[in-house]
């Protein structure tokens, strides 16, 4: 039962990471019906920017909470501008081209991103430091589920309630649904769409850096490549859930989390990714928008 | 015309030939003649041909203090190309020349298509980098010796540390599904399964770069693994390593020179202290080894091509051998080869009752302060 316990745990925080990031690739998809591929490479920048802003901060001698929370920041605001500026160079000029162009676009940013990270800052693997501090409380479950792991799960647990309530209550919320639901229409009741998609890509943005930071310290290394296996494994869980429904993305993260983790312990991490894929594809064949997403008639 | 001319050419030929074999006959009678066999042209001269250098340059030193017991050492060259079937052909070749041993020869198929030869006439061959380990562990080749450690002897040595030195009774193989690593993890849990003396408690492959390998680390705490035996690279161990750690777990750490890397314990920090891996003997303090490299250096103007220490090695061995025997019979220089321990640049050598070479190969290291150091 332990045992039992100890894999659900591991899979929650493994889903945690994935339903971080998914939210990035879902409500860019429920915007502007746009595959972000550029997505993982933001969340590597988070990790890297968190990395020098600690290292820096620890060199001044600030206290373990504080370094946490201003990584997070710098990291948060550097990853948000870059989402900022890469939907405006890369996607804003193809908005009206075929949907093929923005794809390839997104594409390209990615692969540009990923060695642009990796001649700016190298190609070894770098130590990452532990920066959420061991809480007193946790002592007796260390063994079991760490700080770090906990804090990872609390913090999706609250970004995606608040991210729904702005979502549901908000004006910028509301006029984040009318563009998901028709562009032209929100556009003609006086919603600045531009506006509103460059908030989602900085939302998005920032989740992803707060998802890079947190997994980093618990891993202990980053390089400039995790934020492919990341991306992809988070855009599984992004269409698993119902890609554009942000529920969805989190329930996805955790179920591939889960999958992931039960598959490693009970058959063999050999299968893991099989596993993984097995379920994506007998989800999408019984439903085909993903467990949470909406068949809705193409628009014309 | 031309038909006669050709006809007087390869008369010639023949008879000059004949004079050749004769004269060399005559030679031979007195010699000890030492066979060398491996590419010296094609794509792998450069495997073949630095062994043919250090041959030369031990054969030079020997004779010049007047041979082995008074007799002179010759060496017969033949090229291989590296290729079994005319590995066969110059095996024949030597063996109607009277080799009494042979340094060769260099590419595992090549030597091992050409020992069967050698073991029906009773020659006793040394490879410097036949590295398969079918040559010497099938025991079909008892005249066959190498001074090169053989593809499983990491695999072989990470086994035998935990088994005898850290006496272990629960054994994790992990591997990254790598050809390196996934050969080394197959190895080492086949080594093991044979030795009967510990248990495999589990035997996975990872996922390299996946995000969190929290399930597997949940996963050996589970099977009361006592150690890992991971084959594969270090940024896959460093995670490992200090996801273990985390957990609280003081599982031993077990791996390979794909971790032997100071990025492991840059990486890691101080979580990689006490974690074991093996990687190549260090020889480049060795005297020897340096006298030897000097001497290339001088008699050829360039410093020493692949697996040159070794077929250094292998050359002194085999002299040491007959020396040692008194005679270039069979039984007594495989007998001086498996008792008599020779100081050569790899080390002081003899040889296990295989024909691989002990004190040749790899060494265990362990991290501490930061460093990896030798175990003794």
């Amino acid at each position: 039962m332990e045992y039992f316990i100890q894999l659900f745990l591991g899979g929650l925080t493994r889903g945690s990471i994935y339903a971080l990031i998914a939210l990035g690739y879902t409500m860019v998809y429920g915007i502007i019906e746009l595959i972000n591929f550029a997505h993982g490479e933001i969340y590597t920048i988070g990790a890297f920017t968190a990395l020098i802003t600690a290292s820096v901060l620890t060199l001044y001698g600030f206290n373990e909470i504080s370094i946490l929370i201003l990584a997070s920041l710098v990291a948060v605001i550097y990853s948000s501008a870059y989402g900022f500026t890469i939907e405006k160079i890369a996607y804003k000029p193809l908005r009206h081209a075929p949907r093929l162009s923005p794809l390839i676009s997104a594409i390209g940013m990615s692969v540009f991103l990923q060695n642009y990270v990796l001649l700016a800052q190298t190609s070894d693997f770098l130590p990452f430091p532990g920066l959420v501090p061991e809480f007193q409380f946790m002592k007796k479950y260390e063994h079991i589920f760490s700080s770090t792991e906990l804090m990872i799960f609390l913090t999706t647990s609250v970004v995606m309630i608040i991210l729904t309530l702005v979502i549901k209550f908000t004006k910028i919320g509301k006029a984040m649904r009318a563009t998901a639901q028709d562009r032209k229409m929100a556009m003609l009741v006086g919603v600045d769409v531009n506006r509103i998609v460059s908030i989602t890509f900085i939302i998005g943005s920032a989740l992803a850096a707060i998802g890079g930071v947190l997994i980093a310290s618990h891993i202990g290394q980053i390089n400039f490549y995790i934020g492919f296996i990341a991306g992809i494994k988070a855009f599984t869980a992004a269409v698993l859930g119902g890609i554009g429904s942000i529920p969805g993305a989190v329930l996805g993260g955790f179920i591939l989390g889960w999958t992931e983790s039960f598959a490693t312990g009970y058959v063999s991490s050999d299968y893991e990714d099989v596993f993984a894929f097995a379920l994506l594809v007998l989800i999408l064949i019984f439903r085909p928008a993903g467990i949470l997403g909406k068949s809705k008639a193409q628009k014309v | 015309m031309k038909s006669t001319v050709i006809r007087l050419f390869l008369s010639l030929a023949v008879i000059l030939s004949i004079i050749i074999a004769i004269s060399c006959t005559k030679l031979q009678s007195r010699s000890i003649r030492v066979g060398v066999a491996g590419a010296h042209s094609g794509d792998l001269a450069s495997y073949g041909l630095p062994t043919l250098k250090a041959a030369e340059l031990v054969v030079k030193d020997i004779n010049a203090k007047g041979g082995i017991l008074g007799r002179k050492v010759e060496l017969l060259v033949e090229d291989d190309v590296c290729k079994p079937e005319v590995a066969t052909n110059i095996a024949s070749k030597l063996l109607s020349n009277e080799v009494h041993v042979v340094l060769g020869h260099i590419c595992s198929g090549a030597t091992k298509a050409a020992l069967g030869i050698y073991k029906e006439s009773k020659i006793i061959t040394m490879s410097p980098s036949a590295t398969n380990p079918q040559l010497t562990q099938s025991g079909n080749y008892p005249n066959f010796f190498r001074t090169i450690a053989s593809d499983d002897a990491q695999a072989k040595l990470e086994v035998d540390f935990a088994l005898d030195i850290l006496k272990l009774k629960k054994i994790a193989v992990l591997h990254d599904k790598g050809d390196y690593g996934k050969g080394l993890a197959e190895f080492a849990k086949e080594f093991l399964d044979k030795s009967g003396r510990a248990e495999v408690v589990l035997y996975e492959g990872i996922t390299p770069g996946a995000v969190d390998y929290s399930a597997v680390i949940q996963k050996i705490k589970n099977s009361e693994a006592e150690a890992v035996i991971y084959g594969g690279y270090h940024p896959e161990a460093s995670k490992l390593v200090m996801l273990m750690r985390k957990k609280k777990m003081d599982t031993v750490f077990i791996s390979d020179d794909g971790v032997k890397d100071m990025t492991f314990i840059k990486v890691a920090g101080e979580y990689a202290e006490g974690v074991y891996a093996t990687g190549p003997k260090d020889v480049s303090k060795n005297p020897l080894a340096i006298a030897a490299a000097d001497a290339h250096k001088k008699a050829y103007g360039s410093d020493p091509g692949a697996f040159f220490l070794n077929a250094y090695a292998a050359t002194q061995a085999l002299l040491n051998a007959i020396e040692k025997a008194g005679s270039t019979d069979y039984k007594a220089v495989t007998n001086a080869l498996r008792t008599e321990y020779v100081d050569t640049p790899l080390g002081k050598i003899r040889f296990d009752e295989r024909g691989d070479a002990i004190g040749v190969g790899f060494s265990m290291y362990q991290v501490k302060n930061g460093e990896y150091a030798e175990v003794k």
